[in-house]
């Protein structure tokens, strides 16, 4: 195998209509039609999806690990952010 | 062999000769995606030839499996067209030779869909919505090797002068072609050509690459003529089955 550098892309696939695209891994393509065509080669052959989206990993912003703290931390002691204080009447079955 | 029966191998071999070739592909891909590409077509055609080798063997009546047909068929008995065995080469040799013959089969499975014969009807219809996508991905190859590099045009330009004069087999009809084409088994060739001229036309003026002229040689490897490139072919494919007669995976 030569050493090819293409770009990496992120693939999303949905499997069944209605649901959402979930991210189900990568990989690497010349353009955006190829990404489409490799995924589907890729990460259909089971019939997993209806849908595919894919983007290149450099457009994705990610947010720093080194930030976490300061990112998640702080929602650790908001617990009444949880819907867990409300009684629920013995009638709604279904909630 | 009926009539019939010899057409069915001819759509079987081109097929399974084609699936073979790009199967060689695995493992040395320029990126293991195209591994995994070049392999998911290489399935399709495998699955085709199958269907079509049953049908071929139950037409004929001796008792003849696909893989009987497949594994113990010398290669004067193979129907494939020419340009099917052309080597696989470099990656643009093996991608042109695959689009050509892609949009050869996207054409002709299309028209077989409203075959007189409902059994070959349902092969092609299966096999032609697998080519829709397979013209797809080589048709997308050969803009990519075309309106590339200088490299990969000089590529794709030669693949393509080399292997353009086995297209002439392919709307070349011989009797077997007419006689299957008068009793509405086969669509006739010679209707399968502009729709042809016209999808590749459009792909390689897209790839900045030119259409060759029309060559005066021709090469019937659906009469059985085939290059020394078979036999290696299928001396690998071949090989286990007709050492170790019966065995079972």
């Amino acid at each position: 195998m030569t050493d090819v550098r293409w770009p990496l892309w992120e693939v999303f696939i949905r499997s069944r209509s209605g649901l959402e695209h979930k991210h189900v891994g990568s990989l690497h393509a010349t353009d955006a039609r190829m990404a489409v065509e490799h995924a589907r080669d890729l990460y259909t052959r089971r019939e997993e999806g209806v849908s595919i989206w894919v983007v290149r990993s450099s457009d994705i912003t990610a947010s720093d690990p080194a930030d976490a703290d300061a990112l998640f931390e702080p929602a650790r002691d908001k617990v009444y952010r949880h819907p867990t204080f409300y009684e629920i009447p013995p009638e709604v079955k279904t909630l | 062999m009926s009539a019939r029966a010899e057409y069915v191998l001819r759509l079987a071999d081109t097929s399974l000769v084609l699936a073979q070739q790009l199967g060689a592909w695995v493992g040395h891909a320029p990126a293991i995606e195209e591994d995994l590409g070049l392999a998911n077509v290489a399935l399709d055609l495998l699955g085709q030839a199958r269907l079509f080798l049953a049908y071929a063997g139950e037409l004929e009546g001796r008792g003849r499996t696909a893989d009987d047909l497949a594994f113990l068929r010398d290669p004067q008995e193979y129907r494939n067209l020419a340009l099917a065995e052309q080597p696989n080469g470099d990656f643009a040799q093996t991608i042109v030779r695959q689009f050509l013959l892609d949009a050869y089969q996207q054409e002709l499975f299309a028209a077989l869909v409203s075959s007189q014969d409902p059994r070959l009807g349902e092969i092609a219809a299966k096999a032609a919505r697998e080519t829709r996508y397979h013209v797809r991905y080589s048709g997308g190859w050969v803009v990519r090797l075309g309106d590339g590099t200088q490299e990969s045009h000089g590529r794709a330009a030669r693949a393509l002068i080399e292997l353009w004069p086995y297209t002439a087999e392919l709307f070349d009809a011989d009797p077997l072609d007419e006689s299957m084409a008068q009793a509405r088994i086969a669509p006739s060739l010679a209707a399968l050509e502009p729709g042809w001229r016209a999808a590749v036309g459009a792909v390689l003026s897209e790839a900045r690459l030119e259409c060759p002229p029309p060559a005066a040689f021709r090469w019937y490897g659906k009469r059985g003529e085939h290059g020394e490139a078979l036999g290696h072919l299928l001396a690998e494919m071949q090989y286990l089955k007709r050492a170790y007669p019966g065995a079972e995976w």
